[in-house]
C-alpha cells in the first residue's frame, strides 16, 4: 500500500511537448510510471515518444482513462492547466511548474476547495511510491520501497533526507513534495492524514523550512491525531530575517516563521526533530524506537535497477 | 521586488488615491529647490528599500529651504541604518521632498496575501503610523481584518464596514470606501504581494491622504509588467545579488568566509545550518536551482569568487538526474579561468559521480571531495583552519 499513487495510476502529462515536460516524461516512464497521454493545446492528434497527445485534458481522460495529471505548463498558463485538471475530475494533479503568480493561484485554490481533485504543488518535486510510480522530477534511484512516509516543502533537501533514510535501511512508502510556494494544494496535514490511515506506513519524516505557520499547524495536528511516530527537520535555523531564501515562502517576516519556534512547537507535540541536516535518518530511527515500533527493513532492491527495460 | 515610497505613491495616485504634493531629488540643490517649491515648510524623506526610516533619522520636518539643503547634503553622504537594513545600512541616493500636511488622525491600511486562507486579506487599524507588528502583538483587538473572496472581489459594503469600524463617518467615510476599493484594484492589477498605506491620514482640512506607502511586487508576476524592471533602484541592492538575478540564481550575501554553492533552496539553507554547526561561517546563500546546469554552476562560481570575503568554497550538489561530471566541468572551467587557488570542497550526488570526482581530482585545483553533507562541511571548515 501507499498513498495517492501506485502502479495502477494512469498519468496524463500537461505540457508534454515542452523541453522539461518531455525530458521528465521519459524519466518517469523509465522508472515504470504508466504515462498514458499528453496534453498540449493545438498539438492534439500527434504521438510523442509513442504517447498520444490531446488538445484538452477531458479528451485525454475520455480516450485513455487517465486519472492523475503531471503538469509542466510554463507559468503564464499553469494556473489554467490546474483548473482544467480539476474540471476533468482527475483524482490528483501534480504541478511541477515554478514561478506561478500569486494572483493566479488564489482562484485556483478556491476552485480546488469542494472539488474531487487533490493538488500537489506547484513548485514541487512531485510524488513517488518507490518501485511503482514516480510523478515528478526527483531522482528515482535514491528511493527504496519501505514503510516510511516522507512529506516535504523542499526539493533537493528531500533527496538528502531520502538518501539518509535509505542508507539506514529505512525504505519509503510514498514521498510527497508539497512545494515551497505561499499557496499550495495539499499541505502537511492533508498528507499526514493519509499516512496516518495507510496500513503500510509505519512512521513519517517531515521536512519543513522557515516562513509561514504550516509546520506549527502540523505539529498541533500531530499531537491530537497522529498514531504513528513522526520525525522532522526544519531548514533555515541560521537564516537572517527579511531575506527571501530562494523559495517564495521561505522568508522570516515580522518575527514570524523562525526555525527555532517551529522546532520548539514540533518537539512539544512529540515530534523528534533532527538537530542537524546530517542526522535526519537517525532522527527517524529514534522516533521509531521511542514509539516501540519495529525498525522496518528494506523490502526490495532499489527500484531504478529493477525496472530497466 | 521592492520599490521606493515615491514610486508606490505614484501608483496609488494613478488609482485616484490622494497623496501629498512632492518631488524627488537626486542632489542637495534639488532638495533645496523642491523645498522652495513646497513653500519652505516641507518633509524631507530618504528613499531606501527598508522601513524604520523615521527612527533612524531619515525623515525630517523642515522649515526653511536652506535647512532642507543642509539636511539633503547630510543624507546623501551617508548610509541609513534602520532595524530592517542590517548593520551596513543602505545608501541614500534619492530623496523625496513633500508638502507638510497638518494631520488630524492616522490609520493603518494594507492588502496582502494570507497564507492560511490562501486569499488576499485587508488589514486596517485605527493605530496608524506606528509599527503595525507591535500593535498586532500588544493589542491584537485593534487590528481589523477582512478576507477577500477572489470571485466577488472586495465589495463596497465590506469596505464600508472597515471604514465605519475605523471611526469614520459621513462623506469622509464614503471617501474611505472608494479609497479601499481602489487600493484593492491596484493590488490586483499591479500584482502586489503587499500594498500598504501607513499612515493613512485625515488632514486637519478634512481630506484622506496616503502619507507613506509601501509596495512589494510578486516576483513571479514581474514578467507581465514590462515597466517593473526599470523601476528597480540598483543602488539599493548588493552588486553580486544583481549579477546573480540576471542568471536566475538566488544569491544573498552573508557575513562569513565560506562561499556556498548549492542546488535547491531547502538544501542551501540546510547547508548554511550545517556549516555553522561545524563552526564555519557562510559567506552567502546561493541556490543554483534544483536542476543545476553546467552554465549556472559556472556563473555561480564566478559570483562567489568576486566576493573578497570568501576564503574557501563549499559546493553541495544533490543532483539525482543531472550528471555530476558535467557539473564538475563547470566548476573546473570557472575556477580555472580566474586561477582560483582557494580551498574547495565538493560534495556531489547523482549520476556519473565517479567520473565527476576523477575530473575534479585531476584538475589541479585545491579541491577535496566530501563523502556526504557532514563530511563535506567538516572538511571545508578544517581547510580554513577552523575547529
Amino acid at each position: 500500500m501507499s498513498i495517492l499513487v501506485d502502479k495502477k495510476s494512469r498519468i496524463v502529462v500537461q505540457g508534454i511537448t515542452g523541453r522539461s515536460g518531455l525530458f521528465h516524461t521519459k524519466q518517469c516512464r523509465e522508472y515504470g510510471t504508466s504515462i498514458v497521454a499528453g496534453v498540449t493545446p493545438g498539438k492534439g492528434g500527434i504521438h510523442i515518444e509513442g504517447i498520444p497527445v490531446f488538445n484538452t485534458v477531458a479528451e485525454a481522460v475520455k480516450y485513455t482513462e487517465a486519472n492523475v495529471s503531471m503538469i509542466f505548463v510554463p507559468p503564464p498558463g499553469a494556473a489554467d492547466a490546474i483548473m482544467e485538471a480539476i474540471d476533468a475530475n482527475l483524482a490528483l494533479a501534480v504541478c511541477i511548474t515554478e514561478g506561478i503568480p500569486i494572483r493566479d493561484m488564489v482562484p485556483v485554490k478556491a476552485v480546488l476547495q469542494g472539488s474531487k481533485t487533490r493538488l500537489i504543488g506547484p513548485n514541487c518535486p512531485g510524488i513517488i511510491t518507490p518501485g511503482e510510480c514516480k510523478i515528478g522530477i526527483m531522482p528515482g534511484h535514491i528511493h527504496t520501497k519501505g514503510k516510511i512516509g516522507v512529506v516535504s516543502r523542499s526539493g533537493t533537501l528531500t533527496y538528502e533526507a531520502v538518501k539518509q533514510l535509505t542508507d539506514l535501511g529505512l525504505g519509503q512508502s510514498t514521498g510527497v513534495g508539497i512545494g515551497g510556494d505561499p499557496i499550495i494544494g495539499m499541505n502537511f496535514i492533508d498528507v499526514l492524514t493519509l499516512f496516518n490511515q495507510d496500513p503500510d506506513t509505519e512512521g513519517v519524516f517531515m521536512i519543513g523550512e522557515i516562513g509561514g505557520g504550516a509546520e506549527e499547524a502540523a505539529a498541533e495536528w500531530i499531537k491530537k491525531n497522529m498514531t504513528k511516530p513522526v520525525a522532522a527537520f526544519i531548514a533555515g535555523v541560521t537564516a537572517p530575517p527579511g531575506k527571501r531564501m530562494g523559495h517564495a515562502g521561505a522568508i522570516i517576516t515580522g518575527g514570524k516563521g523562525r526555525a527555532a519556534d517551529k522546532i520548539r512547537t514540533l518537539q512539544e507535540c512529540g515530534v523528534v526533530v533532527a538537530t542537524s541536516p546530517t542526522r535526519m535518518g537517525e532522527a527517524m530511527l529514534e522516533a521509531l524506537k521511542k514509539a516501540g515500533r519495529p525498525i522496518p527493513k528494506i523490502t526490495a532492491k532499489p527500484a531504478a535497477k529493477k525496472v530497466k527495460k | 521586488m521592492n520599490i521606493h515610497e515615491y514610486q508606490a505613491k505614484e501608483i496609488l495616485s494613478s488609482y485616484g488615491i490622494p497623496i501629498p504634493r512632492g518631488r524627488v531629488a537626486l542632489t542637495s540643490d534639488q532638495v533645496e529647490r523642491a523645498a522652495k517649491m513646497m513653500g519652505g515648510r516641507c518633509v524631507v524623506k530618504a528613499q531606501i528599500y527598508a522601513g524604520g526610516r523615521g527612527k533612524a533619522g531619515g525623515v525630517k520636518l523642515i522649515h526653511h529651504p536652506e535647512e532642507a539643503q543642509e539636511y539633503g547634503k547630510e543624507l546623501f553622504g551617508r548610509s541609513l541604518v534602520t532595524k530592517q537594513t542590517g548593520p551596513q545600512g543602505l545608501k541614500v541616493r534619492r530623496i523625496l521632498v513633500e508638502e507638510a500636511v497638518e494631520i488630524a488622525r492616522e490609520f493603518y491600511l494594507s492588502i496582502t496575501l494570507d497564507r492560511e486562507s490562501s486569499r488576499y486579506i485587508l488589514i486596517a487599524s485605527a493605530e496608524g503610523g506606528m509599527d503595525i507588528e507591535e500593535v498586532a502583538t500588544k493589542s491584537p483587538e485593534k487590528i481589523l481584518t477582512l478576507t477577500i473572496n477572489p470571485f466577488t472581489g472586495l465589495r463596497p459594503y465590506q469596505a464600508r464596514k472597515i471604514a465605519l469600524a475605523l471611526g469614520l463617518t459621513g462623506t469622509i467615510c464614503e471617501d474611505c470606501v472608494e479609497l479601499i476599493l481602489n487600493l484593492y484594484c491596484a493590488c490586483q492589477e499591479k500584482d502586489c504581494a503587499l500594498i500598504e498605506i501607513n499612515p493613512l491620514v485625515v488632514t486637519k482640512a478634512g481630506w484622506l491622504m496616503a502619507m507613506d506607502a509601501k509596495i512589494t511586487f510578486d516576483d513571479n508576476a514581474v514578467y507581465r509588467h514590462r515597466e517593473y524592471p526599470d523601476m528597480v533602484d540598483y543602488s539599493q541592492l548588493d552588486p553580486l545579488e544583481i549579477t546573480a538575478s540576471k542568471y536566475d540564481l538566488a544569491y544573498i550575501k552573508l557575513s562569513g568566509t565560506i562561499g556556498c554553492l548549492v542546488n535547491g533552496a531547502g538544501l542551501a539553507m540546510a547547508t548554511l545550518d550545517v556549516l555553522k554547526e561545524f563552526g564555519g561561517e557562510p559567506a552567502n546563500f546561493l541556490d543554483v536551482g534544483g536542476g543545476a546546469t553546467r552554465e549556472k554552476v559556472a556563473e555561480a562560481f564566478r559570483i562567489i569568487l568576486q566576493d573578497c570575503d570568501v576564503k574557501g568554497i563549499f559546493v553541495n550538489i544533490f543532483g539525482g538526474i543531472m550528471r555530476c561530471d558535467v557539473i564538475a566541468q563547470g566548476i573546473i572551467e570557472a575556477a580555472g579561468a580566474v586561477g582560483c587557488t582557494l580551498p574547495i570542497v565538493v560534495r556531489m550526488d547523482g549520476s556519473h559521480v565517479e567520473e565527476g570526482k576523477k575530473l575534479l581530482q585531476e584538475s589541479g585545483l585545491n579541491v577535496q571531495i566530501g563523502k556526504n553533507l557532514g563530511d563535506g562541511a567538516a572538511r571545508i571548515v578544517q581547510m580554513l583552519g577552523g575547529k
